[in-house]
Formats: structure tokens, sequence, C-alpha cells
């Protein structure tokens, strides 16, 4: 039985969960990200950021989880240095109360159900930098405020998966879920971590933590299970215990300290009262939440007629799917501008679609494909010219137009260059128009060829009704 | 005219505004008192006579432009030295921010000065306001104006004595189970603790949030209603503020339903109840009726308010690590946690007992047991005094059970001095305002009488506390120094 337990920093904000420094503390130097607040300072009382409670209430709703009309926050104590107030300011579930999300199910594309069964807001801690090759390594860290108090939202699943695979699943649809809410960039360093719990038949609950990547998540839990695995077949006891995933190694190594015996005297925080959220919030809430991955694909398959494939490698790529509502806009034409984009322009990009935005910066636009599908409907270019087309404007950012006229590549449809050009290949390949006289084959062999004799430029249609009316009545 | 030291905060404000003197020359007749009290006294943790000369010269010029001063323009105010205050060393009278300078302003300090106010210096407590003497203080305790050999009360000890030696205008305290109104009584001073939630906490050191608020002390009701009005408000930087309307200064009290809280009475010293008594009698005089009611959950009020104000504080001090502020130590031959250790060394025994007591009513298996216990039973307490406000409009009784004592009397045994604040913590466990006003004196040592209203009535608390003063004429200035 495994279970996770997945913090995602709510990278949208603009500010931390307490406090109005940055909410993106990437890329600053060491400790100017910081103010009284986030720093603990003393007599500093913690502000609620509203649009977080949002955010997380959103996370909740899109996890199939219900939101309480009240919540409140807790405080975690604990002692660590890159935790200012020692203590974290977090959500508890007990007494009558609850955090913003509880009791959901998660469906895997199998139908498989994962029960949520909670989900947290809570602030981040400040980070500890070791400073590597130092002399006294052990007793000098560096300590970094920067991204304490950032917002982050912690989900707990119950132990519900039974292998690997499925909660490589359910990462990989949960990521989906918070790009389309917009609440999360997983792909942001350090913006998700997990925690995995794995138990196997007679052995002792085993927890993982540290997993700084979803994608590291996977190796962790297979490694795991080897290592439990093998104890149990050499009749050794799995210990409970908590250990650390090195993702350097790839192995998992037991913590030094006992932290499952923490004690982490939760109270009520005093200084934010209890919240209530009321009625109208989740109905609101809903009515602007943003569109998920399974309406979205329900969306593509009615509305547009995709293909259920078609529909999934576009529902999977965010920003790919908005490229494609978009140029939808300008032309509606969803099965050919689908087709162009999952084929040949995502072949294009394919290189570094792990960026980010990568389709921030393309100096291809909505406009452009949307120009390009209706050349090639307008019979102006064919599909193979229309693919050269694409390659100059990923380079120059022209108008397809503008690079059909520059470069001469719209369609031959004229009857008397076209018959100029059968007749050049006729005068080639004299033993191929004789065969073609009785062999169909031939005669498709001959069309490559005035294809190629004009740079694939030739309308087929017309060349082909050519290349028969020629090979039928020669005097003509 | 007699000294300038000696006048009240609405003299002080018109004379400098009226040109009868100049703020600086208030000021320095304010830091010539300081300079001959102060050896007795001890009021003081830190003084910052530059700044407040530099501030007074400013308003002197805004003076000659013909600029607004403000409403408070040249008073100078003692602040508790809980409340953070840019630039100003701020240690909460612990070793362990002897060297902690802040960074920021409290809200309250933002008023003070955005109304021409002249903060003076920061003035001693029980450390991190545990305590009722100022015997707790890591630095010096402070002594009782009116009898040196006597404790001030505390924790504000220092904002009470100050005001009272007329070392300062004005005092700012904290009352987290009646930190203000003890002292206020101890040195026979006003002193308001407001409705939960009246005063933004932001910039106050936590001690125990759910409980404490600023209030102000001062030698006249008119001085403390000046003082209340500029301090209160909803801020944005303090969830549990709430917006209040201006209290108002009204001459004539009308018919209030009071009620003497017979507990409070009985348990006292016999001195304090017939003096309490007294005043009572003055309600009657001014048309008041005035009953004699019993509070059925008040034995649980100190249990309770020791329980979660050690639960609080335990979780609020977890953060002097000494890492990003606090006092010298190097880190040099310890680890993180030895460090640590060492490090938390340095607070009081007293904040150390509620530390520990803190942690131990948390942890698992007790949290029910005590912590859980003790917010229901004050919640119990809570609603009880509510439904006792739907009759009557104000509940009355001595603020402390006893007079002043003498320094050592109590140290010694934490239950017996706990016991000095039953009167007081029911105001903080029921978040509503209590005033404590000096109505007579025993054997030349100062009675205060408590007076408590339903929450966001302190306008009431205001018009009794007027009238009273007005008709007991009480004694203001202290011969012992």
């Amino acid at each position: 039985m495994i279970g996770l337990e997945i913090h995602a920093q709510i990278t949208a904000l603009n500010s931390k969960l307490f406090c109005s420094c940055r909410g993106n503390y990437r890329e600053l130097g060491p400790n100017t990200n910081i103010c009284e607040i986030c720093c603990g300072l003393p007599g500093s009382l913690p502000v609620i950021n509203q649009k977080a409670i949002e955010y997380s209430a959103m996370t909740s709703l899109a996890l199939g989880c219900k939101v309480p009309d009240k919540i409140m926050f807790y405080r975690k104590n604990y002692f660590y240095p890159d935790l200012p107030k020692n203590f974290q300011i977090t959500q508890y579930n007990v007494y009558g109360y609850s955090s913003i999300g509880v009791d959901g199910i998660y469906e895997l594309d199998d139908a498989k159900q994962i029960r949520i069964s909670r989900i947290q807001l809570e602030e981040d801690p400040g980070r500890i930098a070791y400073s590597e090759g130092s002399m006294n390594v052990r007793n000098s860290v560096l300590l970094d405020y920067n991204r304490a108090g950032v917002a982050l939202i912690e989900i707990v699943t119950e132990p519900d998966f039974t292998s690997p695979k499925e909660v490589r699943q359910f990462l990989n649809k949960l990521s989906l879920t918070l790009e389309y809410i917009g609440v999360c960039d997983t792909l942001l360093e350090g913006s998700v971590r997990c925690d995995v719990n794995v138990s196997m038949e007679g052995g002792n609950k085993v927890e993982i933590k540290n997993i700084n990547s979803f994608r590291e998540v996977e190796k962790a839990i297979n490694y795991e299970i080897t290592r439990q695995s093998s104890l149990y077949s050499r009749n050794l006891k799995i210990e409970l215990e908590t250990r650390h995933w090195d993702d350097r190694k790839k192995i998992t190594f037991k913590s030094r300290s006992k932290e499952e015996e923490h004690d982490y005297r939760y109270f009520p925080e005093p200084d934010i009262p209890i919240i209530v959220l009321g009625n109208d919030f989740v109905s609101n809430l809903k009515k602007r939440m943003p569109e998920l991955p399974n309406q979205r694909f329900e969306c593509f398959v009615s509305k547009y007629k995709l293909s259920e494939h078609t529909s999934n490698i576009l529902i999977n790529d965010k920003k790919l799917a908005d490229f494609f509502e978009a140029t939808l806009k300008v032309h509606f034409s969803p099965t050919e501008i689908a087709n162009f984009l999952i084929t040949d322009f995502k072949s294009l990009i394919e290189d570094d679609s792990e960026s980010t935005d990568y389709l921030k910066n393309l100096k291809v636009k909505p406009e452009h494909i949307a120009e390009l599908v209706k050349l090639i409907e307008g019979n102006k270019i064919s599909r193979i010219t229309a693919k050269d087309i694409l390659v100059k404007i990923f380079e120059s950012g022209m108008l397809p137009s503008e690079v059909m006229n520059n470069t001469n590549s719209y369609k031959i449809a004229d009857e008397k260059t076209l018959m100029d050009a059968v007749q050049s290949v006729f005068d080639k390949e004299k033993s191929a128009v004789e065969d073609a006289k009785t062999n169909s084959e031939a005669i498709n062999f001959l069309l490559g060829k005035v294809m190629k004799f004009t740079n694939g430029r030739a309308d087929p249609k017309i060349a082909m009704r050519i290349i028969n009316n020629k090979l039928h009545n020669p005097d003509k | 005219m007699s000294n300038l030291h000696d006048l009240l905060a609405y003299e002080v404000v018109g004379g400098i505004n009226g040109g009868l003197f100049s703020a600086e020359e208030y000021v320095n007749s304010i830091l010539k008192r300081i300079e001959d009290v102060e050896s007795k006294l001890h009021s003081f943790i830190t003084l910052d006579s530059e700044g407040a000369l530099s501030a007074a010269k400013k308003i002197d010029r805004k003076i000659k432009e013909k600029e607004d001063t403000g409403e408070l323009a040249g008073i100078t105010v003692g602040i508790k030295d809980n409340i953070s205050t840019k630039n100003i060393r701020t240690t909460c009278a612990s070793k362990i921010l002897e060297d902690y300078v802040p960074s920021y302003d409290a809200t309250v300090i933002k008023h003070l000065k955005k109304n021409g106010a002249i903060i003076l210096g920061k003035l001693n407590l029980d450390e991190f306001g545990m305590g009722s003497t100022t015997e707790y203080s890591r630095y010096q305790p402070t002594h009782n104006p009116w009898n040196l050999d006597y404790v001030p009360g505390g924790s504000s000890g220092g904002s009470g004595a100050a005001v009272a030696a007329r070392e300062c205008t004005v005092s700012l305290g904290s009352d987290t189970g009646g930190s203000i109104r003890c002292p206020a009584s101890f040195c026979s001073v006003v002193g308001l603790k407001p409705t939960y939630g009246r005063v933004s906490r932001y910039g106050l050191i936590s001690y125990a949030n759910s409980l404490e608020q600023i209030g102000p002390i001062c030698r006249s009701v008119r001085d403390l209603v000046m003082m209340v009005n500029i301090i209160s408000g909803k801020d944005e930087m303090d969830n549990t503020s709430i917006p209040s309307s201006p209290i108002t200064l009204n001459n004539k009290l009308g018919k209030l339903n009071v009620a003497i809280i017979k507990e409070l009475i009985t348990g006292s010293d016999h001195e304090v109840s017939r003096t309490i008594y007294s005043a009572s009698e003055k309600f009657k005089e001014i048309g008041c009726t005035c009953d004699e009611i019993s509070i059925k959950n008040l034995h649980y009020a100190l249990p309770s308010y020791y329980t979660l104000a050690s639960a609080e504080a335990s979780s609020n001090l977890a953060r002097y690590d000494n890492i990003r502020y606090g006092f010298d130590l190097p880190v040099e031959e310890y680890k993180w946690d030895t460090y640590f250790s060492k490090v938390r060394e340095n607070f009081g025994e007293e904040v150390k007992r509620r530390i520990l007591i803190g942690s131990y009513v948390l942890s698992s298996g007790y949290y029910s047991k005590y912590y859980l216990k003790a917010r229901r039973l004050r919640s119990l307490l809570r609603l009880e005094l509510l439904t006792l406000f739907k009759k009557y409009d104000l509940l009355i009784g001595p603020t402390m059970p006893i007079p002043p004592f003498k320094f050592g009397e109590k140290i010694d045994d934490p239950i017996k001095m706990y016991l000095v604040d039953i009167n007081t913590v029911i105001a903080n466990l029921a978040g509503i305002p209590a005033i404590s006003l000096p109505v007579g004196f025993s054997n030349g040592l100062p009675i205060g009488l408590q007076i408590m209203a339903a929450p966001f009535e302190e306008q009431k608390l205001i018009d009794a506390s007027y009238d009273l003063e007005n008709s007991i004429n009480i004694q203001r200035k202290t011969n012992a120094i």
C-alpha cells in the first residue's frame, strides 16, 4: 500500500501567505525577500492572503474534496533553524473544524479511485544551504528566508495506491490539474515536494521524505519496494521508520533523528480568527473555476469533433490546447488545425517543450497557423509546402502568405505551366511513359516525378489529369 | 505655573499649541524630572532623550510654520518595553532580547507619532509580561512612587510608576491578565484594558495573543480618552482587530445599573473592600442602582487563565533561538541543538516555568485534559458575563485584592503571586473592557476600583470613571519622591 503527501507551492500568488513579500522568491539574492512577518520578528502578526484561500479551495474542488463553510489555522510547534517562528502555521483536522478540503475522491484514467483525506493550506519554511566544500561543513550552514512564508497546499491521500505506476498516473494527472487551475507551475524548481508512505504485507509503514520532484517519486517507491521485499524474503523485520531519498545516489536512507516521535503540540492559531467562508463561497468559486482537463476533453470530442486520441494529446499539453483554441477563434477548422498542430507544429517545438513557457516566445502566433490552414484549404499550397513555410515562419515570424509569395511556393494550378512540366518529365522518362499506358503504378511514378520537378508545388489533381490526357491522347 | 512635568496631557497639548511653552521646554522639564527621580524608581529600561528632543524641536518648528501638529502634540509617552519601536531597543525586560533593535514600529506607535506624541523611551516590566510586580524584570525592579519599599504592580510596573511619578505625560502598557490595571491600581493612576480587538496588537510582542491588549495609563480620565481614541481602530495588520467608534467625555452620567461582584469583595483585604464599598456608595448618590451579585464560574478563571496563557506563551516564545536577533553569544563550540539549549537557558525562572507548563498542557494526551478544558471554562465564564451584562451596565469590584506589598513578599511562591491576579483575569478571558480607577488609600498605599463593561462599551466605563473621578477627587501627587 502506498500513500502520498504532496506539497505544492501556490506559485500563482504575487505575495506570500501571511505578508506582502514576493511569492516568487527564485533568483533573488539570499535574504532579500523578507520582512518582519515572514522572519517572525517579535510582535509581528500573520495577515492571511485571501487569494491563497481561493486557490486552495479551487484545488480542493478539483480533487473532489468538500470545502467547509468555516476554516481555521493551527500552529505546529517544532524547532528547526529554517523555521523563523519555530512553529509552522498550518491546518489540522480535529475537534469539529477542518482544513480547506476534506474527503475527496480523484479518479485515475482507468477509473481507479484514490481517496484524498485532506488538503490544507500552510506556510513554507526557509531554506538551509549547506556550504559544500567548506572546511567546517559540519558546524556552518547558511540560512535563506526568502522562501519562508510562501503559500503551500498540502494534499494527503489515503494509502490507496498499489503500484508505482498508479502513483505516476496520479501525479501526472495532478500536475495537469494544478496547471489548469493555474495554481502551481510544477516545473519550477522546488515547487512540488512529495512524501511517500510504503507498507508491504507483513511489514511496518515506512515514510520516505524529501522527494523533490514528481519524476523521482516513482524511482523512490521502486527502490523502497525492492528494499522491503528483500528484507521480507530474508525474514528480516521491516522497521517502522522515516527514510530520506537521496536523488543523487537514487537510494533511500534512514533518518538520524527520530522524527516519528515528534509531538507537534498543535493548537489553534490565536492570531487568525476562524474564517467564515460563507454559503456562497463554494458556489461562487465553482462559477469562476477554470476548465479542468476532463471537461476540456469532453469539449474537444463533442464540440470540435476531434478524435479521442487527438483530444488527449492536446489536453495533456495545456499550452498547446490553449494555442489550438486561440487559432480556432481566428479560423474555425478544428480537425485540420488540430492535426496540423499535433504533427508538423509539435515536431518543430518538441525539443524544448520542457521549458515552462515554451509557446510564449514563439514567433509563430495562432494567426499564422490559421492563415496557413486557410491556404491549404483554399488549395493555394500543398500540405508538403505548408510544412516548409512553417519552418520559415518559425525563423522569421513572417505571415504565411508573405512566405508563400517570397518563395514562390504557392501551388501551381496553371495548366500551361503544368503542361510544360509534364512534357519535360515525359521527355526524360520515355520507358516509364510507355509502361504507364497500361500500368497505373507507373502513372503514379510519373506524377511523383512531376511533383519533384515542381518542388512539390504542382496541384496533384490537375497534374494527374494532364498526364492521363497526354498518355491517352498523345496528339493533343 | 507649576512644574511643567506635573501637567496633564491635555494641558500640555494646550500649552504648547497656545504658545505658553515650547515642546522642547516641556521635554527638557520631563528629562530633568527623570534625572531627579529615576535612580530611586527604575521605571525605564531605555531612555531616548535625543530622539525625544529632536521630535520636540520638530513640533516647535511646525507650530512656528503653522502646520498641523496633531492631537497629542508634544506629550511624552513612555512605552512598555514589549511594544516594538523602530530603532529603539526593545527587550521585553528579558536578557534574551538584550540587543534586539526592531526594524519596525508597532501600529500604536505609528498612531502616536502621527498625532504628534513624543516617544520618550521604554518602560520596565516583568520579563515578557509574566508577573505582577516587575520583580521578574531581568534588569532591575521598579519601585512604587508612593512608597519605595513597595512593588509598583505589574507587569506594566514601569508604565504605572513613570506616569505616577510624572516621568512621562502618559504611558502605554499591555494587559494579558491585569498587567495594565494592577500597576494602575498600585500606583494610583488610571489604566484601561480595552475590549479585545479595539486596539491593534501589531508590534506588541506576544505573550498570550488571545488575551492581551495594549492600553493607556494616565493621570486623568480625560487624558485616557485622548489616548484611547488615538490608538484604537481596525488595523489591516492585525486580523483580530475590529473597528470601533470613538469615546467622548460626557459630563452627565446616566442612570446605570451597577453590580458589585460579591466574590471579589469577600476575597479582598478588609481595607480594600471598605474603600470599594464607599466608592460604590458614590454610584448610588448619582442615581445608579447598585446590586451585589455572584459570578458562578469565577473559581475557574485563574486556572483557565494560567493554562491558556502558558500554552500560548510556550509557542510564542519558541522563536527566541538567537539566530536572527537576540543577544551576544558566540556560536563556536556548539552544535545547533546545544546552542539552542544554551540560548534558552537565558530566560528567567518565571518565563521558563510558564514555557514548561504551556508545553505540558499542549502535549498529546494532555491537550484535552488541560488546554481544551481551559478553553471550555473560558467560554462558560464569558457566556455568564455576557448574560450579566444584559441586566447590568457595569460590574465593579477591587482591581487588586490587596494593597501594594513589599518586595520579596510573594516572589518565593508562584501560586501566591498568581492569586493576586484573580480579579483582573476575568476581563481578559471574556475579552471585555475594564478600567482601574484610583479611589482611595490604605496606610498611604493606593487602592483601585475596577469597572468592567460589555464588549465595546468603553463609553460606559469612561462615563462612570469621569464622574467618580470628579466626585472622589483623589490626591494625585505623591510626596514619596
